[in-house]
């Protein structure tokens, strides 16, 4: 390649980086880290106990959750459950607590083609609205939360 | 995915309401035989019957107040040229019959596929010399309504062929890509999970032949495009802009999918 040409693409590069790194600050990678041991995640993502009520509310909330768009739970006060996923009464019985971790974190690791959304994850998406873009839809406490609620439901 | 899914549902003794339904359906025994053709499913199919009630008859269908509306606009003149449609047109009865069955459609003049709304504008900055009506504005609701009905009943036979086909994949290419924080697909709902309760909605195939639609939750008559973008938003997506390309090329596509179904509009929706 000619050095003119060289010299146009550093200035390309560096004028990118100029751009990408407010925005990388803005969304500094906010995940913890964690291990997937065959197909479950067995440590806690925060060491502190799940709030089993929270998750309850979590699972509800059209904002966050929203899992009865999809999901049958025992929840008798809200109607309309969806039939898109399993009914999850009783799931605790047939996964164990590092498999809801997963399943809840990234359901896409276990099943690749799922329509789950992944709770906890923030690469890979696509024109995510810019409120929340760079934010996962839960934080570590609430995957926690929500696993301990899941925890209930044998 | 879908045997995933197939299996998962099973696994858990559910059967969709959807899955009963259309078994109904092809029976065609309860009336709902010309909007189904082939695989292909009107959202009045999954539709309440007190809503499809609404739709049959004219005088309770909300949406028939944008025809009427759009019948006066029609014979208005508007504009610096002091013309109406009706100037070139004349009766749309006759001259709009079948029109709308081909919308979106390739436009050689702007050297791409426009809808049918935007032909409407076009019209009238070219042949009236009068502003475009604005998106969602009541009179472009109402012209675009009042032109589709003069298909009622005819079907859907929009073009991907020749100078359409490149904008017909980028439609498609859209249909099935995934986006949003819950990194879902048009795909993912209206063709996976036909049937299927999404909390209280019955998921359809997204079928497009009744638009614009009045739907009850809005308690007024939109577009497709706001359609689309509600369901952008529920996908937490960043939508797109009225009237941009990405739209207009997959309101082809979805026409494309329901080429056969009779035109509704204006229909009556949840
Ligand atoms: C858009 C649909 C959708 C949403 C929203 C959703 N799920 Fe799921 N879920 C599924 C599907 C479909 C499956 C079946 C397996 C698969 O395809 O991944 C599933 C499977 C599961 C399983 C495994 C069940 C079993 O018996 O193996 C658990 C646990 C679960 N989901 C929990 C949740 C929780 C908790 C939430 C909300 C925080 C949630 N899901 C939200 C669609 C969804
Ligand atoms: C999370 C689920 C979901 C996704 C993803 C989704 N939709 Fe929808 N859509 C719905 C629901 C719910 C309705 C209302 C019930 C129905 O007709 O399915 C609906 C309705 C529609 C309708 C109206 C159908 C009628 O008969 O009036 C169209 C058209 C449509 N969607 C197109 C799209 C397009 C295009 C995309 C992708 C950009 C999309 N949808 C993505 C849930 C979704």
């Amino acid at each position: 390649m000619s050095s003119p040409h060289r010299g146009q693409r550093v200035a390309v590069v560096a004028l990118a980086f100029a751009l990408a790194a407010p925005i990388a600050a803005a969304h500094a990678d906010p995940l913890v880290h964690y291990d997937v041991v065959d197909k479950a995640i067995p440590q806690s993502l925060t060491g502190v106990p799940g709030d089993p009520a929270n998750g309850r509310k979590l699972v509800i909330d059209r904002a966050r959750g929203n899992c009865l768009a999809c999901h049958e739970m025992p929840i008798p006060e809200q109607d309309f459950q969806g039939t898109i996923g399993p009914d999850l009464k009783g799931v605790a019985d047939r996964l164990t607590e590092g498999q809801l971790r997963l399943r809840v974190v990234d359901a896409k690791a276990i099943t690749p083609d799922s329509v789950m959304p992944a709770f906890y994850r923030t690469d890979g998406l696509y024109r995510v609205a810019d409120k929340l873009a760079g934010k996962p839809i839960f934080s570590a406490q609430e995957v926690e939360d929500v696993v301990a609620y899941l925890e209930t439901l044998k | 995915m879908k045997y995933v899914i197939a299996g998962a549902m099973v696994a858990a003794g559910l059967l969709a309401h959807g899955a009963v339904r259309a078994a109904d359906a092809q029976t065609g025994g309860d009336g709902l035989g010309k909007y189904i053709v082939g695989d292909k499913r009107s959202g009045y199919v999954f539709a309440e019957p007190d809503t499809r009630a609404m739709q049959d008859d004219d005088f309770q269908n909300p949406g028939m107040v944008w025809v009427e509306a759009g019948k006066q606009l029609w014979s208005t003149p508007d504009g610096a040229a002091g013309k109406s449609c009706q100037t070139c047109h004349g009766d749309a009865a006759t001259s709009m019959k079948g029109v709308a069955t081909h919308y979106p459609k390739f436009n050689p003049r702007v050297g791409k596929v426009i809808d049918l709304e935007q032909r409407i504008d076009m019209c009238r900055a070219k042949a009236l010399q009068a502003k475009p009506y604005p998106w969602e504005s009541h009179e472009l609701l109402a012209m675009t309504t009042f032109i589709k009905n003069q298909s009622r009943g005819m079907p859907m036979n929009v073009a991907v062929d020749g100078p359409a086909a490149p904008f017909f994949e980028k439609g498609k290419e859209s249909f099935y890509r995934r986006r949003g924080q819950l990194d879902l697909s048009c795909a993912s709902c209206h063709e996976t999970l036909e049937g299927r309760h999404l909390r209280a909605d019955v998921l359809s195939q997204g079928q497009t032949n009744g638009f614009p639609t009045y739907r009850l939750g809005w308690q007024t008559l939109g577009s497709l495009q706001k359609r689309i973008k509600g369901c952008d938003k529920q996908m937490r997506a960043d939508p797109h802009a009225f009237g941009s390309d990405e739209y207009v090329n997959l309101e082809l596509y979805l026409a494309w999918r329901g080429n056969g179904l009779p035109v509704e509009t204006p229909a009556v929706r949840k």
